[in-house]
């Protein structure tokens, strides 16, 4: 019967249900084997460990925006305080994954590559089955951890994560693009839970107004947060590790994300 | 039976790992063996009388009697010879049976099962049957690759879905076939292998940049 | 035609191989072919007529026992023809190998001419410590003809669990064997299937090559090519290589 005993999967993250749920057993025909039907949006699998899962982050955004160095970044910032571990979906190579390694932010372990096949949104939005596979096995090597950051692989404006893989998710662009890209909207732009515009030291280069960008931003996301950020000078993306240190300290606290 | 919920099953937008696969259609393309609609169709028609056989016989095997899992899952292990292809099958057997369970009970058949394995599960979960456990395995085994050679070769979609159409009575005839054998011992099951599909696959998974997983 | 053969390969107690039973029928005829290697046999296939034709019932069973060492080789090519119209050929090989003895089977190709309708099968038990490798090499069709139907049915089990299960079509009713998912533009193929401890993970790959590991204890060598002499290119020397090749050193 299911759930499996031998190999326990992690629970689906469904962060809009924090009460358990129960299968309930139901009547059957005689010609039937008795059995629960899995209430729909639950996994009905037991949870790896006790206590609750990772908190996971999704990193979206253009290609050549800065996710990687945000992740790096991140990794340095968090990586003493939290048991911490990255997904990367590359579309062509595991380049994002060999950079992490590289740069030495993160032992090889706590790093997995996710292959995309052609679509890198299809892997962080449609089917999502590779990235919490990866996920899975990262806690399942690991143990508990504390965050998991998915980086996507970089793709347009309209590329979002599901709410079946990530609790929060941060959308990265940059000036070089030029001003209008917060103006040009997307639901990358207006959706995501934090909007970092990267490389800000490029601003005087490429004419780009910063003021204007967050004129728009704010246009677009109303309430949500947005954060400028050059990485080439902040090389522990001071603000955006703050974000996340709340998020984690509010999940330990037993808040709802 | 209900017809519905085969479609739903066979539909490729299901979640389940599939679109990142090409089903070793992107290593003979890089090989240079299929440029055209036409090499996409001798391609297919290969596949459905080796891959799709095996694939559409262990699904209605497993969907007969998914408690057999075990057997069928080692049925298709020896025949599998390459290892970047039993690593794929697995991968996404496992990412069909995370699908399945959300929508049916699907029985406990490990962690990581053989792809075709975890479909004749979920066909029985499902409350289909044998027979369309099998057609559900020959269709997925051709539309994996055809879509990836949409999106490899810029293949007109048209042509290769009017190709898809002149394969269905022939993945119609493979799956009867398959689930008219899908009673005998697994040693007897169908076992017909492709060469190039196992070669590709192994030097598929060394390749430095590449699109699809296999 | 109807013919059967047999050979029984069993250790001389002294550290070699002697053939306890070795008989044949045209075209099955067997010969030892001298202590090539010390410690073991070498027993060639010599055939006796051209074929097999249509119709054919071939019989060959192997046996080799505890501690033997038993290569089988063949002297010529086999080539399959149509000959009078009647149901397919058929070549049946059993083989046995105990515990500590090894089998290697490396014949000649075998050739599917034109119109021929051939079925090779093969059955093959390798007990836990024994050792076998097994090559097959096949030509579609003489030259620059196409081949007629040609199936291989193969089956090899090591220590009670099937290791090896393979069917390989060629021919007008196999759909698709010469699309780019069996053979494309090939006209050869050799694979070469080994089981047992004794393993050998290098290969030479070519990009119509490959070695795999089983997911048994085993690898299955792999090449294509539109020239036989480029399958055995790359098959000549890993069957060269595998440690099966040394036989036993006789005390
Ligand atoms: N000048 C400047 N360069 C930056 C900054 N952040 C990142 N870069 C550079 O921008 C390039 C792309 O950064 P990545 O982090 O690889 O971008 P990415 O979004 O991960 O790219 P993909 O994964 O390929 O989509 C690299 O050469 C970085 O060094 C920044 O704040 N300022
Ligand atoms: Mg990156």
């Amino acid at each position: 019967m299911h759930p499996e005993p031998q190999h326990p999967e992690p629970q689906h993250p469904e962060p809009q249900h924090s009460e358990p749920q129960h299968l309930e057993p139901h009547e059957h025909g005689p010609d039937e084997v008795p059995h629960t039907h899995p209430d729909p949006g639950v996994d009905p699998h037991a949870p790896l460990h006790s206590g609750p899962r990772a908190l996971r982050v999704g990193i979206g955004g253009p290609v050549g925006s800065g996710k990687t160095a945000l992740v790096a970044a991140l990794c340095r910032a968090l990586g003493e305080q939290l048991r911490l571990a990255v997904v990367t979906n590359d579309i062509y190579t595991t380049e994002d994954a060999d950079f992490l390694l590289r740069n030495g932010v993160l032992p090889a372990e706590r790093i997995r590559a996710v292959e995309t096949g052609c679509c890198p949104h299809t892997a962080i939005r449609d089917d999502i089955s590779a990235n919490l596979d990866a996920v899975e096995d990262l806690e399942s090597s690991l143990g508990p951890l504390d965050l998991v950051l998915v980086e996507s692989g970089g793709d347009n404006l309209t590329a979002t994560f599901s709410k079946g893989l990530i609790d929060r998710q941060i959308f990265v662009i940059d000036v070089s693009g030029g001003d209008k890209v917060p103006r040009k909207g997307g639901p990358g732009v207006t959706t995501a839970d934090l909007l970092v515009i990267n490389k800000t030291d490029l601003a005087p280069l490429v004419n780009a107004d910063l003021s204007v960008m967050e004129r728009d931003a704010k246009a677009r996301r109303h309430e949500l947060p947005t954060v400028f950020l050059s990485l080439a000078e902040d090389r522990a993306a001071a603000p955006v590790a703050d974000w996340i240190r709340g998020l984690v300290a509010a999940r330990e606290h037993g808040r709802e994300l | 039976m209900s017809l519905a919920t085969l479609l739903l099953l066979a539909d490729g937008r299901l979640p389940s790992g599939g679109h990142a696969h090409s089903a070793g259609l992107e290593a003979q393309v890089s090989a240079g063996r299929v440029r055209s609609v036409a090499d996409l169709d001798g391609f297919l028609r290969g596949k459905l009388a080796t891959s799709a056989l095996v694939s559409a016989a262990f699904a209605a095997a497993a969907c007969a009697a998914p408690a057999a899992f075990a057997g069928l899952d080692a049925g298709l292990d020896a025949r599998t010879p390459s290892p970047a292809l039993r690593k794929a099958s697995r991968a996404q057997g496992r990412a069909l049976l995370r699908a399945g369970r959300a929508m049916w009970p699907v029985a406990a058949i490990g962690r990581e099962p053989h792809q075709p394995v975890a479909l004749g599960a979920l066909a029985s979960a499902a409350g289909l049957s044998p027979h369309e456990a099998a057609v559900a395995a020959a269709h997925g085994t051709i539309t994996g690759s055809a879509s990836a050679a949409v999106r490899l070769l810029g293949l007109d979609p048209y042509a290769v879905h009017a190709l898809l159409a002149r394969l269905a009575p022939e993945c119609d005839r493979i799956a009867e076939l398959a689930a008219a054998r899908s009673g005998d011992p697994v040693d007897e099951l169908p076992a017909a292998g492709a060469p190039l599909l196992d070669i590709g696959a192994e030097h598929h998974a060394t390749w430095e940049v590449r699109l699809f997983a296999s | 035609m109807k013919a059967e053969a047999r050979v029984v390969a069993e250790s001389d107690g002294l550290g070699g191989t002697r053939l306890a039973v070795l008989r044949g029928q045209s075209p099955l005829l067997l010969r030892q072919t001298g202590p090539r290697v010390a410690g073991g046999v070498t027993v060639h296939l010599v055939g006796g007529a051209a074929g097999p034709l249509r119709g054919d019932e071939l019989r060959l069973d192997i046996e080799v026992g505890p501690g033997a060492w038993l290569e089988l080789l063949s002297v010529a090519a086999q080539l399959a023809l149509p000959g009078r119209p009647a149901p397919a050929s058929r070549l049946t090989i059993n083989a046995t190998v105990a515990a500590g003895g090894t089998l290697r089977w490396i014949p000649e190709p075998l050739i599917a001419a034109a119109g021929c309708d051939h079925l090779a099968i093969t059955r093959v038990a390798v007990a836990a410590g024994g050792a076998l490798l097994w090559r097959d090499d096949l030509v579609c069709g003489r030259h620059g003809e196409d081949p007629g139907d040609f199936v291989a049915d193969t089956l090899i089990r090591y220590d009670g669990s099937t290791l090896h299960r393979h069917e390989l079509a060629v021919g007008p009713r196999a759909a698709g064997w010469n699309g780019a998912a069996v053979l494309g533009d090939a006209r050869a193929l050799g694979t070469v299937v080994t089981a047992g401890p004794a393993t050998l993970t290098a290969g030479s790959a070519t990009p119509n090559a490959a070695v795999m590991p089983l997911a048994g204890p085993g690898l299955l060598a792999t090449a294509v090519d539109a020239d036989i002499r480029a399958v055995r290119a790359v098959l000549d020397p890993f069957c060269a290589a595998h440690p099966t090749a040394k036989a036993p050193v006789p005390a």
